[in-house]
């Protein structure tokens, strides 16, 4: 069984409904009909109809959108950042290899909802709080990832050899130490997107994170929680769709984690 | 031991210091000016000026961090602008159901974990184990509040088998429990089912096995044991997991706990509250890595001698 095949598969089809969505969706999303709302799934509205009668399916595309939108932009940008770190931390050592130990073990204590929380006391809810949460909190984790491999592979004959030869410090990481770690940072890209689509969620969910009237998944599910009895599709259909790309992500990564 | 001992106690120290930075500076330094951020544009020049002189803006921001880090250390952790209470007796009142809930989780998800690790570990082509692997999947991808929602509906609210959350006798805590354990039991499981197979290929396990002894003494004295192992380190790394849950969880089922007050805080910009319980919760996470390590170091001779 070849387990990234089915999370690409899944990443794949939910990312082209996702995109698909920027073009074309069944319904306007924001569109209130009251007359229609509440309705149980079918051949017209096939997710069902919320509160305000507007299309769940249709919501479900558009506030897909800004969740993946949100985690590759944050993830990129803490990966980036604490990878660079992290190699050049690890190789150099030192006394800022010490400090910068430090502050990852303080961001370990600090997780991604308390950051956010404490960013969007300050700055109110929205966007941007889940953005620089996302980032903020991955740097740490990608710092030491990189770190504890770029002390390892240090230590190496070729790169020994390759110093010999007289490659400078910027040669040794980018041709040498980089290419030997890429797959593990690949594998904790995958995971940590699927991380921040639950962060996001669950910020969304708590109110502090993607704000109306822009649909999300975690603000669909906040909304929904208050007339689950009347109409639980409302419930189900969000859910599912975030816990499918979910296991998507977490499936491409396991499998890379398999094969090494 | 000693050796051992110092160093954690050092770094638990430092990075105690390293949060309480950090908390201070994104709440204190970040706004510019607190006293705007908190009144908004609705404040009299005079509510504003008190509330300078109460928060002490007009002293630099370096002497403030000082005096905050040190007043929190001997327990004065500030007055709540809104409930007009100490940030001290309102963590108070809320600390044990964070806490209750928070253990009962990480119990009833060890209880689950162990055994289904190692039956995953010892039979891994198995219908059995390989319906747990999915599961543990499945587990891990659920958002919490999304299957703490599901439970009310289909346990609470349909069938009324138990209480949708509130406080009134133990039952009520099954459902929170349940939601907050379910993603913990299914890493924890990977992680017990990591141990033991890697346990199950080592020597002294065919060791056991070649004098003779029965398959239930290798696996429950050999190989559990260090598969075991494996489950505290990640234990430890996932208190801070755990109580990012139980605000989830805590706003799923209404329950007025330590994640409601800070939320709370938080809309209301209740700088000195937030700062309060952010600090308390850091600081607890920080000292349970560290009797974490301390237990490690009991268990395991190899760390007590370097």
């Amino acid at each position: 069984m070849n387990k990234s095949r089915w999370g690409l598969g899944i990443i794949i089809t939910i990312s082209t409904l996702i995109i698909l969505g920027c073009f074309y969706t069944p319904y306007d999303p924001a569109e209130i009909r009251v007359s229609e709302r509440l309705q149980a799934p079918s051949k017209v509205h096939w997710a069902g109809t919320d509160h305000f009668g507007r299309d769940i399916l249709s919501r479900i595309f558009v506030g897909g959108r800004i969740s993946l939108l949100v985690g590759v932009a944050a993830v990129a940008l803490g990966s980036s950042v604490g990878t660079l770190l992290g190699l050049w931390s690890g190789f150099k050592g030192g006394i800022w290899d010490e400090i910068l130990m430090r502050f990852t073990d303080g961001f370990y204590a600090l997780p991604f909802i308390l950051l956010a929380l404490l960013l969007a006391t300050v700055w109110g809810p929205g966007v941007p709080v889940v953005l620089w949460a996302i980032a903020a909190g991955n740097i740490p984790i990608f710092l030491r990832l990189s770190r504890t491999q770029a002390l390892k592979i240090k230590a190496e004959l070729y790169v020994e050899a390759a110093r010999a030869l007289g490659a400078s410090n910027l040669r040794l990481l980018w041709a040498h130490i980089l290419p030997n770690i890429r797959s593990t940072l690949l594998v904790q890209f995958s995971a940590s997107l699927a991380g921040a689509i639950l962060v996001e969620a669950s910020l969304s969910y708590l109110g502090v994170g993607i704000q109306p009237p822009q649909p999300s998944w975690g603000r669909m599910l906040r909304e929904a929680q208050s007339y689950a009895s009347l109409a639980p599709w409302a419930v189900w259909a969000p859910g599912l769709f975030m816990a499918l790309t979910i296991i998507g992500f977490n499936l491409v990564g396991d499998d890379l984690i398999d094969k090494r | 031991m000693g050796r051992y001992l110092g160093q954690k106690s050092i770094s638990f120290i430092l990075t105690a210091l390293v949060v309480s930075l950090v908390t201070f500076l994104i709440l204190q330094v970040l706004p510019g000016d607190p006293a705007r951020l908190i009144l908004g544009t609705e404040g009299s020049p005079q509510a504003y000026a008190r509330l300078r002189e109460e928060l002490r803006l007009d002293q630099p921001a370096g002497e403030r961090y000082l005096q905050w880090l040190f007043a929190f250390g001997y327990g004065r952790w500030g007055t709540s602008l809104r409930y007009g209470l100490g940030v001290r007796e309102l963590v108070g009142q809320a600390l044990p159901l964070t806490l209750t809930i928070a253990v009962l989780a990480v119990g009833s998800a060890l209880a689950a974990a162990i055994p289904a690790g190692i039956y995953i570990a010892v039979r891994p082509g198995n219908w059995g184990a390989k319906g747990l692997s999915f599961l543990v999947q499945i587990g891990m991808a659920l958002p919490q509040f999304w299957v703490g929602i599901l439970l009310i509906q289909f346990l609470a609210v349909r069938h009324r088998l138990l209480p949708a959350g509130g406080r009134e006798g133990p039952l009520a805590f099954v459902l929170p429990v349940l939601t907050l354990a379910l993603p913990r039991a299914a890493v924890l499981t990977r992680q017990v089912r990591a141990g033991t197979k890697e346990a199950l290929t080592q020597d002294y396990v065919r060791t056991a096995r070649a004098k003779g002894l029965p398959e239930r003494v290798v696996l429950f004295k050999h190989a559990f044991l260090n598969g075991v192992f494996g489950v505290l380190t990640v234990a430890g790394i996932q208190l801070a997991q755990l109580f990012a849950g139980t605000i989830v969880v805590e706003q799923v089922f209404g329950l007025p706990g330590l994640g409601q007050l800070l939320l709370a805080g938080v809309f209301q910009r209740d700088l000195p509250l937030v700062q309060g319980i952010v600090m308390v919760v850091a600081v607890l996470i920080l000292l349970l890595n560290w009797i974490h390590d301390l237990l490690l170091a009991l268990l395991d001779p190899r760390l007590r001698y370097d």
